[in-house]
């Protein structure tokens, strides 16, 4: 189960509304590499986990992206606040308007809406652990071009955050995959998946 | 920064020590160190939650000690602007 807390991971405090801007930043709410798909694969992938360890960090990862789904939603919800009809026109938001106004809608910056095919659960802690180093440097690449795109202090610095926490996940995973492979390694050569193949291809 | 901004910044802080360490213990279960800057953390986290909650309401619905009003559902919610 899980707590709800009042209160954000990391301040977003956007001053200036610009819809510009949230039409990229949407992606790391609903696209390929965003947080809703993140939370989403820790989350489903951790019940095939043979070893604590593994278990542990992907509910405890997968409950951090939730926190940077509300972030990612707080800056979009921030940056699209009091617009005129004028500048929804003007920026391009209006394709993204007329179907949802200002509310919160998981899509990707291309306007695919959010969609499980952007994740993995593939029951096999080799293969997951894999998906999930390639994921988060995957979503590093696109806080670092949203980076690019952003002058606005009060954007870059939540933004920086976040790119921020993709480095650590992806050390932390690497630290789960060292641990699974040493455990692998002792009988289990070929790394046969633990939690499907009872006695891993060993006889 | 009014005193409430200041307060709840101070615990965002010490929760974001604490989830560092509770990753980093996920995959390093037996380093006294992080084991003990965990619990550092954890009080002083506990200690200003409580003050929070003391002073502008609660920080989860089960903090609530209000018997008037539920004041859970207090604006502002943490997504909008200051």
């Amino acid at each position: 189960m899980w707590i709800y807390e009042k209160k954000l991971q990391y301040p977003v405090n956007i001053k200036t509304p610009n819809a510009k801007l949230a039409k990229v930043i949407i992606s790391q709410l609903g696209g390929p590499d965003g947080e809703l798909a993140a939370s989403l694969r820790y989350l489903n992938q951790r019940y095939s986990m043979p070893y604590a360890e593994v278990k542990g960090l992907l509910t405890d990862i997968g409950t951090e992206e939730l926190a940077h789904v509300e972030m990612v939603s707080a800056i979009l919800y921030q940056l699209t606040k009091d617009l005129s009809t004028e500048e929804i026109k003007a920026s391009g938001f209006d394709t993204y308007f007329v179907d949802h106004t200002a509310g919160i809608y998981p899509i990707a910056a291309s306007g695919v809406p959010f969609t499980a095919a952007y994740f993995q659960s593939k029951g096999d802690i080799i293969t997951d652990l894999h998906e999930n180093l390639a994921a988060e440097q995957k979503a590093r690449t696109t806080y670092d071009n949203i980076l690019r795109l952003a002058d606005d202090p009060d954007v870059r610095d939540p933004i920086r955050f976040l790119r921020e926490r993709e480095i650590v996940h992806f050390q932390r995973f690497g630290e789960a995959l060292r641990i699974t492979q040493d455990k692998l390694d002792s009988k289990n050569f070929y790394a046969c998946n633990p939690s499907f193949d009872k006695n891993c291809g060993i006889k | 920064m009014n005193e409430k901004q200041l307060l709840l910044n101070k615990i965002k802080k010490y929760s974001f020590a604490l989830k560092e360490l509770n990753l980093y213990l996920d995959t390093h279960p037996n380093c006294r160190r992080a084991l003990a800057l965990f619990q550092q953390y954890k009080e002083l986290r506990d200690k200003g939650e409580n003050e929070f909650n003391e002073k502008f309401g609660p920080l989860t619905p089960e903090q609530s000690t209000c018997t008037q009003r539920w004041n859970w559902i207090d604006d502002p919610w943490p997504w909008e602007r200051r």
